[in-house]
């Protein structure tokens, strides 16, 4: 019975607790690109939209 | 306890769910038909809107749709589970939760109006908002379940994104983007009748009164036939209240005849006729026919716009 308990235990160095599949790993990793990509589209369009907002002589001006 | 615990660990941890899974929640293919009616109001609308700023307008209206498609296939996993033609959707098929799909449609919608307010203005967002809002609560959750007439009304949610686009270039709402909208809910109810026909086992089993199911195919067929008769004139207004041209008329009129035509055919269909041949020919035609109404219209205005004279 001690044997089973020892056995159970991780190894050093190896984390207990879920242990993710290659093909859950893989789909988690496609889901965070995806997300990164929508975050990323964000950003562009909020900076378009910013600089079509301003206008073009916005940076015409003096103190 | 800790059972509960350990199940709730092991469902979250084996989530299989790809980017796919999450653009099918979206129901991309009525976010194209979104889309494209949007794009025609942008369009048509007077005064124009800057490319960057419209193109946003349109980002928004098409995520919004897509946060209401999220929405209902997270109300409706129960009957898209036992309907053949839904039953291969994300949350029936087990690769997204219930839970994943309700979040993913409540930010889309909130961050869809909320950007649609900041970026373009307050009316339109409005308008989306009160679109995302009468297809997940008045249709979804309330008429679809409850009356043969859910389609008719619930339309109204499909015909909102003209509406909302046009409001997007003048900030309100005018005769002729009502008009834009009334095409698509007049629409609406020949187009998903005609489905219903040859449908009508899959909606019975998941116990969505349909009219078929509910009133019967002849019934069904009569409706076609009225909604048919009333949609081919709206089809012709634009030209008739002078945002179209005269050939947009004539060909929007000869495409409601043969609607009509065809609704006719439908109409004469017997009861024992299985194949229902008139009615899937109606289906496929009544996208023609609303795709054409549009298409026409934006090429139109395009033109127009490029200093063509016709």
């Amino acid at each position: 019975m001690v044997a089973d308990l020892e056995r159970g235990t991780p190894p050093a160095g190896v984390e207990d607790g879920v242990r993710l599949t290659p093909e859950q790993i893989r789909r988690r990793r496609a889901r965070s690109i995806a997300i990164g990509l929508a975050l990323g589209a964000l950003v562009i369009l909020f900076w378009a939209v910013t600089i079509v907002k301003l206008g073009g002589h916005v940076a015409d001006r003096t103190l | 306890m800790s059972d509960v615990q350990l199940d709730r660990v092991d469902e979250a941890a084996l989530s299989l769910a790809g980017p796919g899974d999450y653009i099918a929640l979206l129901k991309p293919r009525v976010m194209s038909l979104v889309v494209f009616t949007a794009l025609t109001g942008l369009v048509l609308a007077p005064g124009g809107i800057h490319p960057v700023i419209g193109l946003a307008a349109l980002i928004c209206i098409a995520v919004g749709a897509g946060a209401s498609g999220a929405l209902n296939m997270w109300y409706d996993a129960d009957i898209d589970r036992v309907m053949r033609r839904t039953s291969g959707r994300p949350i029936p098929a087990g690769r997204v939760t219930e839970g994943e799909a309700l979040a993913f449609g409540l930010t889309l919608a909130a961050f869809s109006v909320g950007v649609l307010s900041v970026l373009v203005n307050p009316v339109a967002a409005g308008l989306l908002a009160f679109t995302i809002f009468f297809y997940v609560v008045i249709y979804t959750m309330w008429l679809k379940r409850w009356t043969p007439q859910n389609i008719v009304i619930g339309g109204a949610a499909g015909a909102f994104p003209p509406v909302v686009a046009w409001a997007s270039v003048t900030g309100g709402v005018s005769l002729e983007s009502i008009v834009l909208f009334l095409i698509i809910f007049m629409w609406t109810p020949p187009h998903f009748w005609a489905l219903a026909l040859f449908k009508s086992d899959d909606y019975a089993r998941a116990g969505v009164p349909m009219l078929p199911v509910v009133a019967g195919l002849a019934e069904t067929r009569r409706q076609i036939l009225i909604y048919s008769v009333l949609l081919a004139p709206i089809g012709v207004l634009p030209a008739v209240l002078g945002f179209a041209s005269l050939a947009y008329g004539v060909a929007a009129g000869m495409l409601g005849l043969v609607f009509v035509g065809m609704a006719v055919r439908v109409y004469r269909m017997s009861d024992a006729d299985t194949a229902m041949v008139p009615a899937k020919r109606l289906f496929a035609f009544s996208i023609f026919y609303l795709f054409m109404l549009f298409a026409m219209l934006l090429v139109e205005r395009l033109a127009m716009l490029a200093g063509l004279a016709w």
